[in-house]
């Protein structure tokens, strides 16, 4: 009678679903009772057996790869990807043309600043010129063979200006010439360089240099394949009056 | 909390932060390919043939794949994928025509089935045979044939057997019990059969 009503669960006991003290007592009235412990074994046995039997089918490892293949393609998420990676070309885009137009203001802004410093720095020197004279025909002479490229220097006879010398310099790597003038006391900077050489944003023009950032008047233009800077701390219409000049003579 | 999350952003780890942060990370392929085996294999005793088993298996996994936003992350996967493809198969030609002849009978006052000492498990052990079990399975209604592999093949509880099959556990108890009442039968009747082809040929051995 006390082992039919074990037998009642036996299978519940082979599968693990007893509770634990059921589990406990089931144990100790096994190990007493020969027919419930023929039973048990019969039936672990007959578990062991489904198990082993019931692991009978593999699948070919190409109808794995073709499922797997199928998942993961993900439609659903390869839309949203390719949503997200529109959204995101489209933010570096955005982005880009922003910081591009950025970067090229403050290039612009940063040659400015280079040739201002050039020209403070040389006028801090104590020998601002390499070659000191007043006469353009010995200025222009001199800088043969030290930069690639030549340029004509204005006469100057009949105006307020006068040449003070010249010497070589740089920017962004590149030589240049650079004329120091005078002009009532006031000393302007004319820098020339190969335009190629000088890489300035294409809507950019001096007008665009705010005074208050440079404190300098300037002039630039490009002419002959080859840029001019014309700095100094005279008034607007002395870097116009000698701009003119190099103008007229190139 | 946010500004946690910013600073995480901002001295790098953001990215150990994101890929840590539980449930969300697990996709649906690291989820579902490991138990493509098992579940391979059950569709095969499902569907007793190899074309339709794995047309079930693709049909389940297009299918979980699709559904996959609607399943609970930390629920049973498991079960979940299995009830799956246990319900396309029910709704597929074969699976309406497998369990149409399945008689379910009395499933919940089934009376425990008691062994007899001498049993088809026994003499099994003697000449353990898997193809024997595996024929015996075949034999299965299918209602009992998948509650006994999801049981002994697969080691799911009664829980979720009941889950997977949608079925209450009274039910599963049921099924089990009469599964394996009717596996034994059909091995004893096997094991039989194969005594008496034994004998019959020992019968026209000695006659030679």
């Amino acid at each position: 009678m006390v082992c039919e009503s074990w037998k009642a669960k036996l299978d519940t006991y082979h599968d693990g679903e007893l509770s634990a003290g059921e589990m406990h007592s089931f144990d100790a009235h096994v190990r007493g009772c020969l027919a419930c412990s023929a039973d048990t074994l019969s039936r672990v046995q007959m578990k062991r057996a489904i198990h082993v039997a019931g692991k009978r089918f593999t699948p070919s490892a190409e109808f794995r790869k073709r499922v797997q293949h199928s998942i993961a393609r993900k439609p659903q998420r390869s839309f949203r990807l390719g949503l997200m990676l529109a959204t995101a070309a489209a933010v570096i885009l955005v982005v880009g043309t922003l910081t591009s137009t950025y970067v090229g203001t403050r290039s612009g802004d940063q040659v400015f600043s280079e040739i201002a410093d050039l020209h403070v720095a040389t006028l801090a020197s104590s020998s601002p010129v390499d070659v000191i004279s007043t006469d353009r025909h010995t200025v222009k002479p001199w800088f043969q063979g030290k930069i690639p490229f030549a340029f004509n220097l204005p006469e100057l006879q009949n105006t307020e200006f006068s040449l003070l010398g010249g010497r070589m310099t740089y920017l962004a790597q590149t030589p240049g010439a650079h004329l120091i003038y005078d002009v009532r006391k006031h000393h302007i900077s004319v820098f020339v360089f190969q335009e190629r050489s000088v890489r300035l944003p294409a809507m950019w023009d001096e007008n665009s240099i705010s005074p208050r950032k440079l404190s300098f008047n300037l002039q630039t233009w490009s002419q002959g394949g080859l840029r001019y800077f014309v700095v100094g701390d005279a008034s607007p219409a002395d870097i116009d009056s000698l701009s003119k000049l190099f103008k007229a003579a190139s | 909390m946010l500004s946690d999350g910013i600073k995480l952003r901002r001295t790098g780890f953001n990215l150990v932060w994101i890929s840590g942060a539980g449930p969300q990370s697990d996709s649906f392929e690291d989820l579902a390919m490991p138990l493509f085996d098992q579940l391979y294999n059950f569709a095969r005793w499902l569907t007793q043939n190899r074309e339709e088993a794995e047309d079930l298996v693709q049909e389940t996994y297009a299918k979980a794949l699709k559904g996959f936003s609607s399943f609970q992350l930390g629920t049973n996967f498991r079960a979940w994928m299995y009830r799956i493809l246990r319900n396309t198969f029910l709704t597929s030609r074969t699976g309406l025509r497998a369990t149409s002849t399945t008689s379910l009978d009395s499933e919940e006052e089934g009376p425990e089935l008691a062994v007899e000492n001498e049993t088809p498990e026994t003499i099994l052990v003697r000449s353990f045979n898997s193809q024997l079990v595996q024929s015996a399975i075949d034999d299965l209604p299918v209602h009992f044939r998948e509650a006994l592999l999801l049981c002994d093949v697969e080691e799911m509880s009664y829980r979720e057997i009941a889950e997977t099959l949608s079925i209450p556990i009274g039910t599963v108890m049921s099924r089990l019990s009469r599964a394996r009442h009717t596996l034994r039968d059909h091995l004893e009747r096997k094991v039989q059969g194969n005594e008496t082809v034994i004998e019959v040929a020992r019968g026209i051995n000695h006659g030679l």
